[in-house]
């Protein structure tokens, strides 16, 4: 044994002897991790928010969270002599008189968008694989607890320099808490401790965001990875991949080198943004004052929406005075509600799902998102909406940009926020179908080769490749579901049902995510286009529960293998293709 | 699709042939299992496998070399204090930083794809539930710890617990919550410095506004001239600035209470957006119209300032003013409604 052996060796007895740390070396250093690049995502987050944490540090040591004005003297030339917030000063300090003062601040800048960023694709990943299916529904609370929080701490960072820009942030803030009903106006005196803008919010929100808030992304980050080490990993379908097994590489080394390197090109990428990127030079901005104010500013890009929001919502009637109260729901509808509806409908999705589906079962095989096409288009929907807002939170760049009239961007746009969601939803599950069609296709029919054989008797055929069993096993592995029925009103005895009323808001709901699907190809399926050599002979396939039989009635149109609604199985509903049904 | 021949079988002819029984077929697809194993090249060939730990050592030395700019940088590079200098050691820095830490990672990166086993592994999953006998047992805890406290029998202590721990975090909130709003006195959204005689002056350096210098067309953004003596100017200013325009009398549309508000066209209106409070700040001459740049209200300085477009619901407030003896604008009185957004009581 080598002397660093036995210096190891005798380290790992000393821990061991006192905290029973080889049970967890064991059970987790070979601890197996899927793999696949949509994991990085929340990797991403995770890392910048380290980040986060090491540039801020370097931050909080030169900035001063004061709004005492002073009359500042030094670079740069522009600002010297200038009265201004200590807050202001000592981030012009950092920036121009400390060495890698304004690296860090522009790699914290950086990191803290990557992270909203990392969060909300993180999300999407989350959302569009249906990972937060059982036993993950609380997993996906956590998840968006965490980003309302990385929401929450990006604003009061932002508003930390004390600047032109940041400052008429906080001002917005004041419109809209004042506009909240009956305790608008002292909401606004408790958040400035006094008449905005006051003395009182750089301290505060300074320790809201170094402290608070920090904290409990801590303790909900830790929560997070502890469900998803409880959980195992998710795991995308394939062949030799179960809802029973986890397939992968094991934690120690592969993920500790990849996991582990991973951080470092996190760092060195947002290093690189911040060396080379120029992000909030508040000195081309100058100290908060109530007077000024820059045209075509826009908020860091996550709340870029809520600014959308607000750009988009006509004023003309909107502030009705009740009983000589004034209501401003020029205010209230686009700050609060919108976002309200968006949020809770995010966070509540999985269990929105859970009562449409009836389905109890633990889920840890990963959807493919066309499988699922309701829920992609619902989330795309959701997208889409998002998106419309974050351009009408643009409106005026887009004008200046490309020469448009704002007012006619934002009437535009006024129009989009309810036409382009349902649009997106429409097409995209459309989208969803096709590819589905495509994928039976190629389980049926094979890969084309471009190999085209002439028979003896003249006939010119192409010849299709067949998939070999784990190509094809990606395509047809999954399960669909399918619409709930609904059972009778009556009983037997034609006693009226308990809980009847909820069922058929459930059929409903179930009705609305899976009447239109494509089934996956069977055995027989494939085994009749084989024979057949012309698998439309079996028709429709995919009809209800039932196994699809060779028919030797009048052939069915092409194009039916689109299933059926159960109703039409069940017999309750007439049968609807879903060529013919559109949401 | 139907057209084409898709069978790529070529010995089973095309026209007939059935499938023999359902029973033959199973109703779906099996699970074929872990594809087999890929090996990669340096698996099989000792030269790859040299290569690519080279690679790696090579990774992890622009890692070094990257620090150590970065060292180096902090203690050569010149402080001067301009921008331009002040870019140039940003840019040096950072990327010394990016390649310290990125070849670190690339390095760990490039030795797990190429050296470490690429074998996928399968570990059993177990269900989240606990087995019967697990929950049962926990239930059982549960009641005898129930039952020792004797908190089933014991209603009095129940409620007691309850309102005590309910009760106790209150003596940090009431004395927090009911501090943090200042003096809470919300009346002051109704008021601001403006006074009878208070001159207009220019922000920021403060000089009086003469009338006779105001040209139709130009546009001032006006502070009241005692701003500064106020304890709490910075507040003061939140909602006393204004902005003032001077129009060709014949454009002003004026309602007849408010005739004697402006002075041979000049009219002066609150500068805080009734939106959520933005400074509305660029005026358009030709069209008499004021922007908010932030939201895109846009009001009519010819027409009362009446809302023409966007999120803005009132006018702006009007200040009157009219001139002192000395020929400088002057304030008349305060604004006559509370200035900037709405809220709740704001007309009580």
């Amino acid at each position: 044994m080598s002397t660093a052996q036995r210096a190891a060796g005798g380290t790992a007895d000393y821990l061991d002897q006192r905290t029973g740390v080889g049970l967890a070396v064991k059970s987790f250093a070979r601890k197996i991790f899927p793999d696949h690049w949509s994991f990085m995502l929340g990797e991403i987050a995770l890392y910048s928010f380290v980040v986060l944490i090491i540039s801020g540090v370097f931050l909080t040591m030169f900035f001063v969270p004061s709004m005492g004005l002073i009359t500042y003297q030094g670079a740069p030339a522009s600002m010297n002599g200038l009265e201004m917030s200590e807050a202001f000063a000592s981030t012009l300090h950092l920036s121009f008189d400390v060495t890698g003062g304004l690296l860090m601040r522009q790699i914290h800048h950086w990191a803290a968008l990557v992270f909203m960023a990392a969060i909300v694709t993180h999300m999407m990943r989350v959302f569009f694989t249906g990972a937060f299916r059982k036993p993950r529904e609380l997993n996906w609370v956590v998840g968006f607890v965490l980003m309302i929080l990385g929401l929450a701490a990006g604003f009061t960072g932002y508003s930390l320099p004390d600047d032109v820009l940041s400052g008429n942030g906080l001002r917005i803030t004041d419109g809209v808490v004042r506009a909240i009903p009956v305790l608008g106006s002292y909401m606004s005196f408790m958040i400035f401790g006094g008449e905005f803008p006051g003395e009182h919010i750089i301290p505060r929100l300074f320790t809201l965001h170094i402290l608070v808030i920090p904290a409990l992304i801590l303790a909900l980050v830790g929560l997070h990875l502890f469900m998803v080490v409880l959980h195992k990993h998710t795991h995308f379908p394939g062949p030799g991949r179960t809802e029973h097994n986890v397939v992968g590489f094991p934690l120690f080394p592969v993920y500790v080198a990849k996991a582990g390197g991973f951080f470092f090109i996190v760092f060195g990428v947002l290093a690189l943004m911040g060396g080379t990127l120029s992000i909030n030079p508040v000195w081309n901005y100058g100290p908060y004052d109530p007077s000024p104010v820059t045209a075509g500013a826009q908020p860091d890009w996550y709340m870029l929406f809520l600014e959308g929001a607000l750009r988009l919502m006509p004023g003309a009637g909107m502030e009705p005075v009740i009983a000589g109260y004034t209501l401003s729901l020029n205010v209230i509808i686009p700050a609060m509600i919108i976002p309200g509806i968006l949020f809770t409908a995010l966070a509540l999705y999985p269990f929105i799902e859970a009562f449409a589906t009836g389905d109890k079962r633990e889920h840890h095989l990963l959807d493919r998102p066309r499988n699922v096409p309701t829920r992609t288009a619902v989330g795309v929907a959701i997208l889409t909406a998002f998106f419309v807002l974050i351009l009408a939170g643009s409106n005026d760049i887009i004008a200046t940009h490309f020469a448009l009239s704002l007012n006619d961007i934002s009437r535009f746009l006024r129009v989009m926020i309810f036409v382009a969601p349902i649009l997106a939803f429409w097409i995209t599950k459309r989208i969803c179908l096709g590819l589905q069609r495509k994928d039976r296709e190629l389980v049926l029919h094979g890969h084309e080769t471009g190999r085209i054989v002439r028979f003896s008797h003249g006939e010119y055929i192409e010849v299709h490749k067949p998939l070999d069993e784990y190509e094809r096993w990606l395509r047809v592995q999954h399960v669909p579901q399918r619409p709930l029925e609904l059972l009778p009103a009556e009983d037997e005895r034609g006693v009226r049902r308990k809980g009847y009323r909820r069922d058929a808001v459930r059929a409903r709901v179930s009705r609305f995510f899976f009447e239109d699907r494509v089934e996956p190809v069977t055995p027989m399926e494939l085994a009749a286009a084989h024979s057949h050599g012309d698998h439309d002979a079996i028709g429709s396939t995919t009809e209800g529960h039932q196994t699809p039989e060779i028919s030797s009635g009048p052939e069915r149109q092409v194009g039916q293998q689109v299933a059926e609604p159960a109703g039409g199985a069940s017999g309750s509903r007439p049968g609807r293709s879903a060529d013919a049904q559109d949401h | 699709m139907s057209n084409d021949r898709p069978s790529s079988d070529l010995t089973v002819p095309a026209a007939t042939g059935a499938v023999s029984a359902r029973g033959d077929v199973p109703e779906r697809f099996e699970n074929p299992g872990l594809p087999p194993h890929q090996p990669r090249r340096a698996d099989s060939e000792p030269a790859a496998d040299k290569r690519a730990e080279r690679q790696v050592v090579a990774l992890f030395g622009v890692s070094i070399l990257g620090t150590i700019g970065v060292i180096v940088t902090y203690f050569v590079y010149p402080h001067d204090p301009s921008i331009e200098s002040m870019r140039t050691a940003n840019m040096l820095l950072g990327i010394g930083l990016f390649l310290g830490m990125f070849g670190i990672g690339a390095a760990a990166v490039h030795w797990a794809k190429t050296l470490m086993s690429d074998h996928e592994q399968a570990e059993a999953r177990h269900p989240q539930r606990s087995d019967a006998e697990v929950r049962a047992g926990a239930l059982q805890a549960l009641s005898d710890g129930a039952q020792d406290s004797g908190i089933g029998r014991r209603g009095l202590l129940k409620g007691a617990v309850v309102s005590a721990v309910a009760l106790a975090p209150l003596s940090i909130a009431v004395p927090l919550i009911g501090q943090l709003g200042g003096d809470w006195d919300v009346s002051k959204f109704r008021h601001t410095m403006w006074r009878s005689g208070t001159r207009l002056a220019r922000d920021p350096s403060g000089t009086p506004i003469r009338a006779a210098d105001v040209t139709i067309g130009s546009v001032y953004h006006v502070i009241p001239e005692d701003l500064r003596e106020s304890d709490h100017w910075i507040e003061e200013k939140a909602k006393a600035i204004v902005l003032l325009v001077r129009l060709d009398p014949q454009d002003l549309v004026e309602s007849d209470e408010r005739r004697d508000w402006s002075h041979e066209g000049i009219v002066a209106y609150s500068k805080v957006c009734t939106h959520v409070g933005c400074p509305v700040a660029l005026y358009e001459q030709q069209t008499h119209h004021l922007l908010c740049p932030c939201h895109q209200s846009t009001f009519d300085m010819a027409d009362g300032a009446k809302v023409v477009f966007g999120p803005a619901s009132r006018a702006l407030p009007q200040l009157p003013i009219t001139v002192d003896d000395a020929g400088y604008l002057v304030a008349q009185s305060d604004f006559h409604e509370p200035v900037g957004p709405s809220y709740w009581e704001r007309l009580k």
